[in-house]
């Protein structure tokens, strides 16, 4: 049976030119970029240049960039360094309901802290209202943090119209991200970003590694506390061989992201000309035209998410039923009971498909005609 | 080539490499996906939590992985700080812990904790007295290393645990990062709750690490998210590291365990040998000491320039610790020591691994004499 795997958004195939650039700073080039001798050197500049490669593809300056162990580590640095290192300021962060566990849960635990959290609403098209956040904002908002592309359905919120809105308050401004870079062209002067997260394990990179992007003026203080690495805003001895894996990931993002953007829009539309053509009963969850090209995500009404799961599964699918992050859980996706409320059928019978590399219009189409004869099998039920 | 430098990082075992290849390369499954890849990750994950914690003579339930050791000392210290803070609020460290324990420590401080810091006699050890002297009633925490990362110098662990026996309401943390496999530490018998370790010490790769959690023992998480790691460290799993430093650790007990003999004598050869240099002062003791690490100053001579000597003649070692070595400020460790400025602003650090031997001793002094030598000519020119 061919496996097909169509979970890119939960974590993706490391690229073997990854592995293949790795590997020299894994054996010769192992040296502590703290050590000043000829070894640690090494070290010391292939972080730099990674640095300086990946500051460039968001138009950063280098020394506004900090690797971190990956997404979640980027996210919780960017809001509990900004929330404490600001919270004369004011103690008001605004955010949306729909954001990943890693910003949400941040959040809670901040508003233990004494901060307040405004959690913006989406509607049924997963998106935010620019209005909306007008509302919210308020002289003692600190920080709003957005996300870029959402994981579960891949909406996109207007993050550039944000960042308008933002440059005449004083607030900084955050977006996750995690699964939009890559696929979206990110730059963060022209979009008025003051925080960036990125992860490695989404793009063809590593697991436990990824950055957080700094705007130089951005008052932060760290979550790890050690040594002088990062520019003393990230403890910790550097994972050199992770960071290059990191720097490759991110140049084949960068080179092939035209061609990935069309091919994943193409697998998006095939996948769903089969299920009009074959006459099942679904809906999209979220706004098509304005979303990730990796992620789609589809309510097959009559069915539930564990069998469909388990059926895919032994069907040699991979997909799955929203974050992957709720640690082997299915709950209820926060992200469509915020856009649809929690008594809606869509919760119980969403599927999200991802895409990414090594994926073909061959398996997409075995993997559409799969779905939907496990869809009529338990639909007829 | 003699690389002496294993205390700021070591070199990966080509076996962790495979391993580590061989999981990125056919198991990338994200551990908390239901599907059969994501089930295939997390099986290596529980296979690797299952080793770590045979090696260690743990539960697996108690062996949490982390980015590091930087992020270990990090989550325990702040962990159990923030879960208790409502019993008391002071913390007992010593004055010589890495800076990963020490500035989390200054950051508490911050926070309205109160931290004592213990002082070391003059062969770099804390006294268990002090540390029962120390205790309050508003103490949660007493945070000690095993060994020291500048000059080797080993805690009396076992019986300062034993002495918090009579105080159960006290947390227990050791950072062991440059003890593990090189000097033996039994985590019951020391009546340890938390533990730090850290993989590219010991020929693993960076990025990876370990925080031992006793059962039982409640502490808040530094990293909120998809509550992976028992909810107490989110962030999706660097299963290819952790496999690795699971393989890593096998090998290196194996290999130190074989190795300690040789790298104890090593050790008093290099003590004695740099002992009879004029110029040279020999920082680490004896006794009570790692079989990896020497310190040494050259009396006021600039270490950077003679770790640069030595390079010139294919030997690395570093000055202080790795992570403040880019900073030329005094060593707190030898400072705390009784060292005066000049010995403490010079001092030069080298570490060894299992593949260091006694035949290249003579080939290190007499490296060492000749830096020294060509360190001693330009200082008299000037
Ligand atoms: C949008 C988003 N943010 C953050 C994360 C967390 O990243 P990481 O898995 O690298 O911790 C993820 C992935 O799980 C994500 O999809
Ligand atoms: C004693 C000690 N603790 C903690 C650390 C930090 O570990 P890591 O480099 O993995 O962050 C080090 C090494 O730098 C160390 O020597």
């Amino acid at each position: 049976m061919e496996r097909i795997y169509l979970d890119h958004a939960a974590t993706s195939p490391v690229h073997p030119e990854v592995v293949h650039a790795m590997i020299p700073y894994m054996t010769e080039v192992f040296g502590n970029p703290s050590s000043i001798h000829f070894f640690g050197r090494q070290s010391r500049r292939a972080v730099d240049e990674a640095r300086e490669a990946i500051a460039k593809t968001i138009g950063a300056k280098t020394n506004e960039i900090i690797f971190t162990s990956g997404g979640t580590e980027a996210d919780n640095l960017a809001l509990i360094g900004v929330a404490m290192a600001n919270r004369q300021k004011g103690r008001h962060i605004i955010t949306t309901s729909v954001e990943h566990h890693a910003v949400l849960h941040t959040c809670h635990y901040l508003e233990k802290q004494g901060f307040e959290v405004t959690y913006l609403p989406v509607n049924e098209q997963g998106k935010i209202s620019l209005t909306d956040l007008q509302k919210a904002l308020r002289p003692d908002t600190i920080l709003v943090s957005v996300m870029f592309g959402n994981n579960e359905t891949g909406v996109l919120q207007p993050i550039e119209e944000i960042g308008m809105m933002l440059k005449e308050h004083p607030a900084y401004f955050h977006t996750d991200a995690v699964q939009a870079y890559g696929l979206i062209p990110i730059d963060v002067n022209k979009l008025h970003i003051d925080l960036l997260s990125v992860s490695a394990h989404k793009i063809n990179g590593p697991k436990g590694v990824g950055f957080l992007y700094v705007r130089e003026n951005v008052k932060l203080i760290p979550h790890l506390y050690g040594g002088e690495q990062e520019r003393k805003r990230r403890a910790g001895t550097e994972n050199v061989a992770g960071i290059i894996g990191l720097q490759k990931a991110v140049e084949i993002a960068q080179q092939t992201m035209r061609e990935k953007v069309q091919l994943y829009r193409s697998f998006k539309e095939r996948m769903l000309a089969i299920f009009e053509q074959e006459g099942i009963h679904y809906a999209v969850n979220g706004d098509m035209d304005d979303s990730l090209p990796h992620v789609l995500n589809v309510a097959f009404f009559g069915t539930n998410v564990e069998a469909m799961l388990v059926n895919l599964d032994l069907a040699g699918i991979a997909a799955s039923s929203g974050s992957a992050c709720t640690a082997g859980s299915v709950d209820p996706s926060h992200v469509l009971v915020a856009m649809f409320g929690k008594d809606s059928e869509r919760i119980r019978s969403s599927i999200r498909f991802s895409f990414g590399l090594g994926n073909t219009a061959q398996q997409i189409e075995m993997a559409a005609y799969e779905t939907v004869k496990i869809v009529k099998r338990l639909v007829r039920k | 080539m003699i690389y002496l430098d294993n205390s700021a990082t070591t070199k990966v075992f080509p076996e962790a490499l495979e391993s580590f290849t061989a999981v990125a390369t056919n198991y990338f499954g994200n551990p908390s996906s239901l599907h059969e890849l994501g089930m295939q990750a997390e099986r290596l994950l529980i296979q690797a939590r299952e080793q770590i914690a045979r090696l260690l003579h743990v539960k697996a339930t108690e062996i949490i992985f982390t980015s590091g050791g930087t992020e270990s000392n990090n989550m325990a210290i702040k962990g159990i700080a923030w879960q208790h803070r409502h019993r008391g609020r002071h913390i007992i460290t010593t004055s010589i812990e890495h800076p990963s324990v020490a500035e989390a420590c200054k950051q508490l401080e911050q926070l309205g904790f109160e931290v004592t810091y213990l002082p070391v006699d003059e062969r770099g050890i804390v006294s268990v007295e002090d540390v029962e002297k120390a205790i309050r009633e508003d103490t949660i925490l007493v945070s000690i290393m095993h060994v020291n990362n500048e000059i080797g110098s080993i805690q009396p662990i076992e019986q300062i645990g034993a002495t918090l026996k009579k105080y159960p309401k006290i947390f227990f943390h050791v950072d062991h990062v440059q003890g593990v496999t090189k000097v033996p530490l039994d985590f019951k018998k020391a009546n340890i709750d938390l533990c730090t370790m850290s993989a590219h010490k010991f020929h693993g790769l960076k990025g990876a690490g370990i925080l031992y959690v006793r059962e039982g023992v409640k502490l808040s998480p530094l990293l909120a998210g998809g509550a992976q790691e028992m909810q107490l460290r989110s962030g999706t799993e660097n299963v290819a590291g952790i496999v690795a430093m699971a393989k890593a650790l096998r090998l290196a007990f194996e290999k130190y365990e074989k190795a300690r003999q040789e790298l104890n004598e090593m050790k008093r050869l290099l003590i004695a040998e740099l002992s009879k240099i004029e110029g040279i002062q020999v920082n680490t003791p004896v006794d009570h000491s790692a079989p990896h690490i020497v310190n040494f100053s050259i009396n006021g001579l600039k270490s950077e320039v003679f770790v640069h000597e030595l390079e010139k003649q294919q030997i690395y070692v570093s000055t202080t610790s790795a992570c403040s070595s880019r900073k030329k400020a005094p060593s707190k460790t030898l400072l705390a020591m009784g060292a005066d400025q000049k010995r403490a602003e010079s001092s030069i650090r080298i570490s060894l691994s299992y593949e260091n031997h006694r035949g290249q001793l003579s080939l290190i002094i007499e490296a060492i004499k000749h830096a020294l030598k060509k360190l001693q000519e330009v200082a008299r020119e000037m």
